[in-house]
């Protein structure tokens, strides 16, 4: 049962890491025009990197 | 490889302009965060090459430091230098490119502080679903048979997460029970709130007692369910909110002042009594006054219902709303703002408006009878075990459980979740949804009525009479009209596209009469039958004379709305009664009631008329639509049981109106009582759905027999099929 003390603290801590993601993918307005990035990625004037 | 996008672009350029070439400025194309400066509304942009070729297009445009296309919005957001470039000046480069554009007016459009609702239920509804997934994780381990130390440090766990998450998520739906409460009112979110706060509570007392039981996973999925009802039912308002601001940014409020002589472009709200403003022909009145130069027609169409124009002379007394069709004219400007006819107008819109809140929607109705009935039950359930037992950590328990099975989950999602499915149902069909409860109001009307012209038609007059005209009349009349914007003379030039009529000279425009000119040493003239000097008649008309011959009348009638006919035979099929109410002539209103088979019409209706025939009716006990576009309407449209106009409908009469028709056709009103009913059906099975599962789990909660698996299987399962049926909406 020792396991469950790393278990738990590791899944909560890869939880949280996603939330903080999510937190700053909002943040970052990155959901304000899920349509528009859908279709930017058929476009190939800005391949390489993401534009800032 | 900042190089190779600028590369691209200068290659993609047919104009290659310096600025195109530097690279600092190609890296900002397409930049997330381009703000303020120019707003453009591009309906018909759909794809990766308009994106594209919009942001490529504006920037190579001199001026433009910045361009940014969204897609999900369709509107471009441009950083501009003022004085190199301006909207007008792009919006007329992008149409001429194919990409129909239109300058938005950022002032309507709400800034970034009306997207913070959303953006902050989204972030709580993370948390609430991230707590909820690890305490579930923890509590199927206590479900499988985790006993003692074990147990109780999983629960203690389960309580470090869910403390601060129910604080965090909660928090909507504790403000506004205590409101609530504070007004000594009880609304739904007073249950919510009290079962969420009593599942932590008693389940921390629980934990710290070594307890079997503990419910912060029940606390946790409450809160994440009710937040995504929460959520829905905001996006949906949202959207709609903000597809009707662009409507109202379509018009960007500017005149044009004349100080001393010259022209100077102002806002609407800076002008006050006594300035002197030009009209250009094609323009609308901006605000009353009166003419003090300038010969022209005028368009009251949106104000009135006449089609006819009206002659229009200095001293004649102008109304805001109006269109200039011929002449320029000065005019004085006599009210302004507040005081204008638009201002009257409005305050007959708040007598009607107050009629219309007391409507109370479904959910307001079964919140009124929920939430009293489950604080009673609990309290009564409560009491009963402690009379029973004498065991009061027992019967807290019971109580507590009994609040958290009947909490309203399903109940919180039954009304979003349909009326978000059938809202986007409706949009794609071309309606916006404006008002919460408009499907509701929809589903139960029994009488329509419909205004006339810009309504049942399109404002815009159709040569009824062409065959009676020999080709070579035509042709002259037709190339003799090709100059002007009056709107006779445009259908006339429209009918006949091609005509060429040799020997034409000194074609003129005579603001308020018509056009002259020399024909084969003949003086010809198309225009008002006194001017021509004919026989005025009541139909719309205009009239030609070549010399001394005499004169031909060219009729004309409005031509019908496409889908106008469908639409009110969808309408009669599902056996609602309707009528037509319109401010103009007889003749014009018995003839398009002729065409779509509308028995009950009446003409020559004033706004006052209108209202009071639609309080009439639903005094008679009618649940009334109404469907309008004019200044003339708004008070009918608010006074009706639900309203509906379309997208060229003038402000006020959309800001008054439930849902606005998006595109040119009619025809998607049948299907809108359709959605509407349907939506309403499910609305009610969703009731019955949660219902049934109350029936089924408030007993054994009441026996005291619930476990937190009981009410977690009761929650989840009650709320996903809740949302599965609002989806057969589409």
């Amino acid at each position: 049962m020792e396991i469950l003390s790393y278990l738990i603290p590791i899944s909560l801590i890869l939880g949280g890491l996603g939330l903080a993601g999510f937190f700053w993918m909002v943040k970052a307005r990155q959901f304000d025009d899920p349509e528009g990035d859908a279709n930017r990625i058929l476009s190939d004037e800005f391949d390489d990197k993401p534009k800032s | 490889m900042s190089d190779l996008s600028a590369d691209s672009l200068s290659q993609g350029g047919a104009s290659a302009c310096p600025a195109c070439a530097a690279a600092p400025l190609a890296e900002s194309l397409g930049s997330r965060d381009v703000r303020g400066g120019v707003v453009l509304s591009l309906p018909k942009i759909h794809c990766a090459a308009c994106i594209s070729g919009v942001e490529r297009l504006l920037h190579e445009t001199p001026g433009v430091r910045a361009a940014r296309v969204n897609l999900t919005l369709k509107r471009a957001q441009v950083e501009i230098e003022e004085g190199v470039t301006s909207a007008e000046a792009l919006t007329a480069r992008l149409t001429e490119a194919g990409f129909e554009a239109y300058e938005l007016d950022p002032g309507q459009l709400g800034n970034a502080e009306a997207e913070r609702p959303a953006r902050e239920l989204l972030m709580r509804l993370a948390v609430a679903g991230f707590a909820m997934m690890n305490i579930m994780l923890l509590s199927v381990a206590v479900w499988s048979g985790a006993e003692a130390a074990t147990r109780d440090m999983f629960h203690w766990i389960s309580a470090a997460i869910a403390i601060p998450a129910v604080g965090f998520c909660g928090q909507p739906f504790f403000v506004s029970a205590w409101a609530a409460l504070r007004g000594g009112r009880l609304n739904m979110d007073v249950p919510i709130s009290l079962a969420i706060l009593l599942a932590v509570g008693m389940s921390l007392y629980e934990t710290a007692n070594s307890g079997a039981h503990a419910y912060f996973d029940a606390a946790v999925s409450l809160t994440f369910f009710l937040l995504a009802g929460r959520y829905l039912d905001f996006r949906t308002r949202a959207s709609a909110r903000s597809a009707a601001q662009e409507l109202a940014a379509l018009e960007v409020p500017r005149a044009t002042k004349l100080v001393g002589g010259a022209e100077v472009q102002t806002a609407i709200s800076e002008l006050s009594v006594g300035d002197l403003i030009r009209v250009t022909p094609g323009a609308r009145i901006p605000t009353d006054g009166v003419i003090t130069e300038g010969v022209s027609e005028l368009d009251r169409s949106l104000l009135t219902g006449e089609t006819l124009p009206v002659q229009a002379h200095p001293d004649t007394v102008v109304s805001a709303g109006e269109m200039n069709l011929t002449g320029v004219l000065t005019l004085r400007v006599t009210a302004a703002g507040e005081d204008s006819s638009l201002h009257r107008m409005a305050e007959l819109v708040a007598v009607a408006e107050n009629a219309r809140s007391r409507y109370t929607s479904l959910a307001d109705k079964a919140a009124a009878l929920y939430a009293p009935g489950v604080h009673i039950l609990a309290a009564v359930t409560g009491l009963g075990w402690l009379l029973y037992s004498s065991d009061l950590r027992l019967s807290l328990n019971i109580a507590s459980a009994v609040l958290i099975i009947t909490c309203p989950c399903a109940l919180g999602l039954a009304v979003p979740a349909v009326v978000t499915a059938a809202s986007g149902r409706l949009f794609r069909r071309g309606l916006l949804i404006k008002s919460g409860t408009a499907l509701e109001r929809l589903a139960e009307v029994d009488t329509v009525v419909f205004d006339k012209t810009g309504t049942l038609t399109l404002g815009q007059p159709v040569l009824q009479n062409a065959h009676a005209i020999p080709a070579d009349t035509m042709g002259l009349a037709a190339n003799l009209a090709r100059g002007s914007a009056h709107p006779l003379a445009q259908a006339l030039a429209a009918h006949a596209p091609s005509a060429d009529t040799p020997g034409l000279e000194e074609i003129r425009e005579v603001p308020g009469y018509g056009i002259e000119a020399r024909w084969q040493d003949q003086p010809v003239r198309l225009g008002r039958a006194d001017w021509v000097g004919a026989e005025a008649r009541d139909v719309t008309a205009t009239w030609l004379r070549t010399g001394q011959q005499a004169p031909v009348a060219f009729e004309f009638a409005d031509a019908l709305r496409p889908g106008a006919a469908e639409a009110v035979e969808a309408l009669r099929v599902r056996g609602l009664g309707i009528k037509l109410l319109s401010g103009d002539a007889p003749a014009p209103v018995a003839q398009i009631a002729a065409d779509l088979g509308i028995t009950e019409w009446q003409a020559g209706c004033r706004p006052e008329d209108k209202a009071a025939e639609i309080t009439a009716l639903s005094e008679a006990g009618h649940r009334v639509l109404m469907v309008g576009d004019g200044l003339n309407d708004t008070a009918a449209l608010t006074a009706a049981h639900v309203s509906i106009s379309p997208a060229s409908a003038l402000d006020a009469a959309r800001v008054a109106s439930d849902v606005v028709l998006l595109g040119k056709d009619l025809a998607p009103l049948g299907d809108a009582f359709e959605t509407a009913r349907k939506s309403t059906r499910l609305i009610r099975q969703n009731f019955s759905i949660s219902t049934v599962y109350n029936v089924i789990a408030v007993p054994l909660a009441i026996a005291g027999l619930a476990t937190p698996l009981a009410a977690a299987l009761a929650m989840s399962l009650s709320s996903i099929s809740v949302s599965l049926n609002a989806l057969r909406v589409r």
